[in-house]
């Protein structure tokens, strides 16, 4: 299948869904406009992706702001990966946050709270942008 | 005409608006707004937290503003020249910041809007976090994608009240004023 590879703008995140590796990165800023065209090719490519998944997935979240429209897209995406992990494999998330950025820290557990998935939350000095 | 200028100046000047628009909303010039708000806050405030808080809000609010328009122009104007209409003005004291936004509406969306507001307003902050959880998690999409969240979303940045207010303009609409604060000041948890 073929990999995601998205620059970032200033209003939609860097993402890179790598198939070979089962690393799956989004970061920087989501806050665009209509987040349902943005997040759809993500979610269906994960739909794909978990017909013959590698043995680990890895979600990394780092972004610094996303906005209410891609929260509900963020949430589809987390609830793709739980149905992988209910399937029997091996699905974690690394959910990135600013220092002193606790709004970040808390929007990270609410997910967590909602979504059957192992989460780890890391403290990082910076969202890197790149 | 020309004295007003001043006026205008002098108004925006005492109230210490850090930036201040009337028009029509597009992406881009959201982009452009944010890119402005952002530039003024590094320079404003040292605190990255209500940066962060600050931006956000705009943000909510600058695409309320583009999502929920309401043309108040007759209805013999065509369509094409509609214009998603709306006002903002951020404001900067030594208390905190006041994100002022307006926009008209129909007249028949009033009751549900304030009956949402009044429910933000009645819940105490704990309410309030519950209430973005139970609304993230029920499923259902709003055709803007945020399915209700954005209204919990800025009161639990603003961490007070909402202010709105509702002025009738013609019998099919209504002028929307809504005033978010933000405090200069974090409280501990």
């Amino acid at each position: 299948m073929t990999d995601i590879q998205l620059e970032g703008t200033p209003k939609t995140p860097t993402v890179h869904f790598d198939g070979g590796s089962g690393l799956l990165q989004l970061r920087g800023r989501s806050i665009p406009e209509n987040s349902i065209e943005f997040y759809k090719p993500l979610i269906e490519w994960i739909d794909q992706y978990a017909r013959s998944p590698k043995a680990t997935t890895q979600l990394r979240v780092q972004l610094e702001y996303f906005n209410t429209s891609s929260s509900k897209c963020i949430l589809d995406l987390f609830k793709k990966l739980e149905q992988l992990r209910n399937a029997g494999n091996d699905v974690q998330v690394l959910w990135h946050y600013e220092v002193d950025d606790e709004d970040m820290l808390e929007a990270g557990e609410d997910y967590q709270a909602i979504i059957n998935l192992p989460f780890t939350m890391i403290q990082v000095e910076e969202v890197d942008e790149n | 005409m020309i004295e007003r200028i001043f006026d205008l100046y002098d108004d925006l000047e005492k109230q210490r608006f850090m930036v201040a628009f009337k028009g029509g909303m597009s992406p881009e010039l959201i982009s452009a707004l944010l890119d402005l708000v952002e530039q003024r806050l590094m320079a404003s405030e040292p605190d990255p937290r209500i940066r962060k808080r600050v931006f956000n809000v705009v943000m909510e609010c600058l695409q309320n503003l583009y999502h929920h328009r309401h043309s108040a122009a007759p209805k013999d104007l065509d369509a094409q020249t509609e214009e998603r209409q709306g006002v903002v003005l951020i404001a900067h004291e030594q208390a905190g910041y006041s994100i002022l936004t307006g926009n008209s509406m129909a007249q028949d969306q009033v009751s549900d809007l304030k009956s949402r507001l009044d429910r933000v307003n009645g819940c105490a902050p704990e309410q309030l976090h519950e209430l973005y959880k139970s609304t993230l998690s029920n499923g259902t999409f709003t055709k803007t994608g945020g399915g209700g969240l954005g209204l919990i979303d800025i009161a639990r940045k603003s961490g007070q009240k909402l202010e709105y207010g509702f002025v009738p303009m013609d019998e099919n609409s209504t002028f929307f004023s809504l005033n978010v604060n933000i405090a200069s000041r974090i409280e501990p948890k």
